[in-house]
C-alpha cells in the first residue's frame, strides 16, 4: 500500500490503475486489478486466453467502461472524460489491435494518413506524405505505401497497425497480442520493432501477450494475470524464478516443448 | 392452457415486449445522436461526396431501366380501359400523376433499400466485427460522424434526386409507348402530362423521398453499427437492413398519403 502511494505521487507514472473490476453478465472478467506504468517502461501483461487482458487495455483506452475502480492515464481519469477530452487523450495513447484492424478499402498509405488528416486538418498533403514515409521507414515497410491490406502478410499487417498508431506520435503504446498467430521469425522481428519504437519514439507501453519469448524480449516488467487478478509481478527473471502452477505451465509450454 | 404453461409463457412475452421497446429506445438514441453530430463541425465533405457517388451515380442505371419499364408497362396496362371510354388522350396525365404521386418515390426507394441499404449494412457490419470502427475511435476520430452522418445525409439528399429522375424516365417510357400508338409529339405529351400535376403533388413526392431516404440511411447504418457475431452478423445486418427499410417505407407511404390527402 505504501509502495502504491509512492507510485501514485510519482510524476513519472503515466498509467495508474486501482481496484479495477469489470463483469459481463455473470462472468467476472477483472477482479481488483492494480497496475502502474512508468514513463519509458514496457510492462508485459501475461496470461491465458480469456483472463481479461484485452478487456484491461480496452478500459485503459476508454473503449469499455469499468464497473468499479479508477484508471488514470497521463493525469486524467479515463471513465470521467467527456467525448472531446477522451479524443484529446487518445491522441497521446496508441492502440495496436490483435487483428490489426486496418481499413480494408484503403491502401497502406491511406491507412496511415487517415488519422493524421482527421486530427491535423491544417497539414498539407506534402507534410502528410513525408510523415507517412517516415513511419513506413521506421516500421521497415517503406515500399508498401500503395498496397492494400489484403495484399499483406500477417506480420506486415501488424507492422502497419503499429505504424498507424505511431503516426500520431503517442506517448503511450498499448499492444494487444502483437505476436499472436505469427511464425517465430516474424515474432522476433516484431519484438525488435516494439523495442525500436520505445527507443525511437520514447514511448511507454503495455504489451498484452501469452507469448513468453515476447515477454522476455520486450518487457521491463512482467505481470501475470489469472482469472481477472495479477498473481505475480516483477522482472521476467523474478517472475519465472519459482515455477509453480500456472507459471510452470506457461514456462514449460514456451521453452521446454 | 394450464397454469404451468402460463407461468412459462409469461416471462417470454415480457422479454419480447421489453426487447421491442429496448430496440425502439436504441434507435431513438441513434437518431438523436445523428442530429447532434450532423450539425457539429467539421463536415466530412470528401466522405459525403463519396457516399453521394455510391448512392446516386451507382444507382442511376437501375433507376433508369426500372423507371422506363414502369412507364411503358403502366401505359400499356391503362390503355385498354381508357380506350373503352374513348379517353386515351388522358394517358399522359394519368401516367404522370401515377408516376409522380406514387410510383417514382416508391420505386426509387425500394431500389435504394435493396441496392444501397444492404451494402451500407454489410460494409458497416464488416467494419464493426473486424474492429475497424474501434480503430477509428482509438485514433481520436469520431466514427459516427465519419461513417453514419455522411451516409444518412447522402441517402436523404440523393433519393429525392433519384426519384425525380425516375419520374422523368417513367414519363419518357410512357411517351415512347404513346408515340408508337397515338403518334403524339413530345411537346404535346408533356404539356398534357404536366398540366394535371399540382405543386402539392411535387411536395408529396419530395416529402416521401426525403423520409424514405432518411429511413433507409438510419435503418441500414443502425444495423451495421450494431452488428455482432462475426460474418454471420454481417449477413444479418445486410438482410435486416433491406427487410426493415422496405417494411417501414410501406408504412410511411400510407401515413404520408393520408396526411397529404387531408390537405388536398
Amino acid at each position: 500500500m505504501e509502495d502504491q502511494e509512492q507510485h501514485s505521487n510519482n510524476p513519472e507514472t503515466v498509467i495508474r490503475i486501482r481496484d479495477l473490476y469489470k463483469s459481463f453478465g455473470d462472468k467476472h472478467v477483472l477482479q481488483g486489478i492494480n497496475l502502474d506504468l512508468h514513463k519509458g517502461e514496457n510492462v508485459v501483461v501475461l496470461g491465458r486466453s480469456g483472463t481479461g487482458k484485452s478487456v484491461l487495455i480496452k478500459i485503459i483506452i476508454g473503449l469499455l467502461k469499468p464497473d468499479a475502480g479508477t484508471v488514470n492515464v497521463l493525469g486524467e481519469e479515463v471513465d470521467q472524460l467527456k467525448d472531446a477530452a477522451l479524443r484529446a487523450l487518445r491522441l497521446k495513447v496508441g492502440f495496436s489491435f490483435q487483428s490489426s484492424a486496418l481499413y480494408d478499402s484503403m491502401t497502406v498509405g491511406e491507412n496511415l494518413a487517415f488519422p493524421l488528416k482527421r486530427n491535423n486538418r491544417q497539414m498539407s498533403k506534402d507534410q502528410i506524405r513525408k510523415t507517412v514515409d517516415i513511419v513506413l521507414e521506421a516500421i521497415g515497410l517503406p515500399d508498401s505505401i500503395n498496397q492494400l491490406p489484403s495484399e499483406l502478410s500477417g506480420g506486415q499487417k501488424k507492422r502497419i497497425g503499429i505504424g498507424r498508431t505511431l503516426i500520431l506520435r503517442p506517448e503511450i503504446m498499448l499492444y494487444d497480442e502483437p505476436t499472436a498467430g505469427l511464425d517465430p521469425i516474424t515474432c522476433m522481428e516484431l519484438n525488435k520493432l516494439i523495442n525500436a519504437v520505445k527507443e525511437r519514439f520514447n514511448t511507454s507501453s503495455i504489451i498484452i501477450t501469452h507469448d513468453l519469448t515476447c515477454a522476455k524480449e520486450v518487457g521491463d516488467r512482467v505481470a501475470v494475470m489469472d482469472e481477472g487478478r495479477f498473481i505475480k509481478e516483477g522482472s521476467f527473471e523474478e517472475v519465472f524464478r519459482e515455477k509453480d502452477g500456472l507459471i510452470k505451465s506457461f514456462y514449460d509450454y514456451n521453452f521446454t516443448q | 392452457m394450464n397454469s404451468t404453461n402460463d407461468n412459462q409463457d409469461k416471462p417470454v412475452i415480457t422479454a419480447a415486449i421489453d426487447g421491442f421497446f429496448l430496440v425502439f429506445y436504441r434507435i431513438a438514441v441513434f437518431i438523436a445522436r445523428f442530429f447532434r453530430e450532423a450539425f457539429r463541425p467539421p463536415v466530412e465533405w470528401s466522405e459525403f461526396i463519396r457516399q453521394c457517388y455510391q448512392v446516386g451515380y451507382k444507382s442511376l442505371a437501375l433507376v433508369t431501366v426500372t423507371g422506363f419499364i414502369t412507364g411503358v408497362v403502366f401505359t400499356e396496362q391503362s390503355r385498354p380501359t381508357l380506350s373503352e371510354f374513348g379517353v386515351t388522350a388522358w394517358l399522359p396525365s394519368l401516367v404522370a400523376i401515377a408516376v409522380v404521386r406514387a410510383l417514382a418515390p416508391l420505386i426509387a426507394a425500394l431500389i435504394c433499400a435493396g441496392k444501397v441499404g444492404s451494402s451500407i449494412g454489410a460494409e458497416l457490419g464488416s467494419m464493426k466485427v473486424t474492429e475497424q470502427i474501434d480503430a477509428m475511435e482509438v485514433s481520436a476520430i469520431n466514427p459516427f460522424r465519419y461513417l453514419i452522418v455522411t451516409r444518412v445525409t447522402a441517402m436523404t439528399i440523393c433519393l429525392p434526386i433519384l426519384m425525380f429522375y425516375n419520374a422523368l424516365i417513367g414519363c419518357m417510357g410512357s411517351y415512347f409507348d404513346v408515340h408508337a400508338h397515338e403518334q403524339t409529339s413530345l411537346v404535346s405529351f408533356f404539356d398534357n402530362a404536366l398540366a394535371q400535376i399540382t405543386f402539392l403533388d411535387y411536395t408529396t413526392a419530395l416529402t416521401k423521398s426525403i423520409v424514405y431516404g432518411f429511413t433507409i440511411g438510419i435503418v441500414s447504418c443502425y444495423q451495421g453499427w450494431n452488428a455482432s457475431q462475426g460474418t454471420m452478423g454481417v449477413g444479418k445486418a445486410a438482410n435486416v437492413s433491406v427487410i426493415v427499410s422496405m417494411f417501414l417505407i410501406f408504412i410511411e407511404e400510407v401515413i404520408i398519403v393520408h396526411i397529404f390527402n387531408s390537405i388536398r
